[in-house]
């Protein structure tokens, strides 16, 4: 039987909602198949997460522990995961579309002799085959695709997939333990990792984000909008171009080049609404647009517009949810 | 110390929402539409001429090719690029249907078999295919390290290696690359302080973002060397794993309404939104 493994993404201690973006994937492209999958986790130990991979729905939970493993390095999570697929059952490699999927699936694919699909925002099953929706062109053309090698390996955007809801039942967990090939150490090495800091939720995890563009003029004026923000227990988000001019830190882009969201809520402030940004937030259920100019495109893409000064709007409401939420 | 700088033409990412399918939903047309540099392509060639200034290049023992693979038109991007300051271009005849990131890899990794150059400074996607796929999968051809999204590059004055910081999810991951390797690049590459060579004066002023190509540069470039292949004449295996069935256009957001007062907002995303 072809099965499917999935890779899971584990940050900061945490299993990522975008691998249970990719689960649900994975369980659709199941149900083609009539199949079921597997989860595989790399890190240096995951004991702490090992609980909440059980409950993803999967036959087996597969960990590949060792030093070193949690730094995702292309090179040494490629020959590990390659070990596990051609020695087992799978036929789909399934990650997320995070920046791990991103960097180390391609490079996988190509040990598996394997054609690849980006960042897949839809999946069916025809005459055998399993037709993949891709977005490109910043989100203004959806390409179906076919991989046409006997592997198939896929990235899920996870704002197209809901979060696969954790199960009562538990998969049975195996270790699995493949050296690294020797030829991989010494090529490149790991110096550290410098955290982005945030008291609010990840942007791809918030159910409500306010983000701020040019119009907000300095670092110190994006407390407006974190004011907002921190009503909703919601997320910040910034453009390029906000982000260029050192407003914000670039882990809060939104858009084409970053991060692409869809909350139920999303509040664009003093931003215009170039293409590039449009194309990660437009999914997004509800949009609110506050900007001065009228002629701005991001009033194109909102379901609610206001043109007005944001430094006089956004504190007044600020006052005004208050006051209706008591 | 070559540096090999792949570079697509692509319709003007500005007005990427312009453009049009075919009827028959097998093409996207970029009628009426300007072709531009693959932006993230432009900020590899910022990049690699960054890394080589007062190195070496002076003496000519440094080099930034400049290699595209696309119709004969899309040699006036490289020529782009070369009036930019890249010194010599590469013209591989071909067509996007021929292409997918597997082909466009084997494609660079003859050209690397002919230039042996010790880095490979590429965009991290295209903006048009958006597969983000290349790099990665040209870096395990070559067997060579790879540093994908690079938003700052460290290179001591040997070129042996690089230090590179990485923009990843939850903060940026820094990691030595040992030369020959394969860097892609990500739009912070090209802030003033992107890219650092040990040589260059600490003070030296980089203005953000990629150079304009000057109009003496442009001149220049014209008499710059360019080679030209054919897939065919480079024997690169043209099988391709990724095969497009069809374009669409997706759903376009209506715009929706625009409220007169910030009460009139709140009372809105209450009552009809239902998201407060």
């Amino acid at each position: 039987m072809d099965k499917i493994l999935v890779i899971a993404q584990i940050l900061d201690g945490q299993v990522k909602k975008s691998t249970n973006s990719a689960v649900t994937f994975a369980a659709r492209l199941a149900s083609f198949l009539d199949s079921t999958y597997s989860i595989m986790a790399l890190g240096d130990n995951l004991d702490a997460q090992t609980g909440d991979l059980i409950r993803l729905g999967a036959d087996k939970v597969l960990t590949a522990e060792s030093r070193g493993l949690d730094q995702a390095i292309a090179e040494h999570w490629s020959p590990i995961i390659e070990y596990v697929v051609r020695n087992g059952p799978y036929k789909f490699i399934v990650g997320p579309s995070s920046s791990i999927g991103k960097d180390i699936l391609p490079r996988l694919s190509y040990r598996l002799e394997a054609g690849m699909a980006s960042d897949v925002v839809g999946v069916s099953f025809e005459k055998g085959k399993v037709n993949y929706v891709r977005p490109m062109y910043a989100g203004n053309v959806n390409a179906t695709v076919q991989i046409v090698t006997d592997i198939e390996v896929v990235t899920v955007r996870q704002t197209a997939f809901d979060a696969f809801e954790p199960v009562e039942r538990t998969s049975p967990v195996e270790k699995v333990h493949v050296p690294l090939p020797p030829e991989v150490l010494g090529r490149i090495n790991f110096d550290g990792f410098e955290k982005s800091v945030s008291e609010r939720p990840d942007l791809t995890e918030a159910n409500v984000v306010v983000s701020g563009g040019r119009g907000l003029k300095s670092t110190e004026n994006f407390k407006i909008i974190e004011a907002l923000a921190d009503l909703f227990g919601g997320a910040v988000g910034a453009t390029r171009s906000a982000v260029d001019a050192g407003y914000i830190n670039n882990d809060f882009q939104v858009g084409q080049t970053g991060k692409i969201v869809a909350p139920d809520l999303y509040i664009a402030v003093g931003l215009s609404g170039a293409v590039q940004h449009v194309a990660g937030m437009k999914s997004s259920k509800v949009i609110v647009a506050i900007n001065k100019d009228e002629e701005a495109p991001i009033f194109q893409v909102s379901d609610y517009g206001l043109v007005a000064d944001l430094f006089k709007a956004v504190p007044q409401m600020i006052r005004e949810i208050k006051k209706v939420t008591g | 110390m070559k540096i090999l700088v792949p570079m697509k033409r692509v319709i003007d990412p500005d007005n990427v929402n312009k453009v049009k399918i075919s009827d028959d939903g097998t093409k996207v047309s970029s009628e009426g539409l300007e072709w531009k540099p693959n932006p993230f392509d432009e900020y590899s060639v910022e990049a690699a001429l960054r890394l080589l200034e007062e190195v070496d290049r002076g003496k000519m023992r440094g080099e930034v090719i400049v290699a595209s693979i696309g119709p004969e038109e899309a040699i006036r991007q490289v020529l782009w690029c070369l009036a930019m300051g890249a010194d010599r271009g590469i013209m591989v005849e071909g067509s996007d249907e021929q292409l997918d990131a597997t082909v466009v890899a084997r494609t660079l990794a003859r050209l690397v078999e002919k230039e042996a150059p010790g880095l490979v400074l590429m965009g991290k996607q295209t903006v048009d295919g958006e597969t983000n796929q290349t790099a990665q999968i040209l870096a395990e051809m070559l067997e060579w390290p790879q540093a994908t999204f690079a938003g700052r590059i460290e290179a001591p004055a040997d070129l042996s290696r690089a230090k590179v910081t990485r923009e990843v999810d939850g903060g940026s991951a820094t990691v030595t690359v040992k030369f020959p390797a394969v860097i892609s690049v990500d739009v912070r590459i090209v802030t003033p302080a992107g890219v650092k060579n040990n040589v260059t004066p600490a003070d030296s002023l980089k203005r953000d973002g990629a150079r304009y190509a000057s109009l003496p540069g442009i001149m220049k470039a014209k008499k710059k060397p360019m080679d030209r292949y054919t897939l065919e004449g480079l024997k690169v295996d043209m099988t391709q794993r990724v095969k497009t069935i069809s374009f669409s256009l997706p759903p376009v957001r209506k715009a929706g309404v625009i409220v007169e007062t910030v009460e009139e907002l709140v009372e809105k995303l209450k009552g009809e939104a239902r998201v407060i």
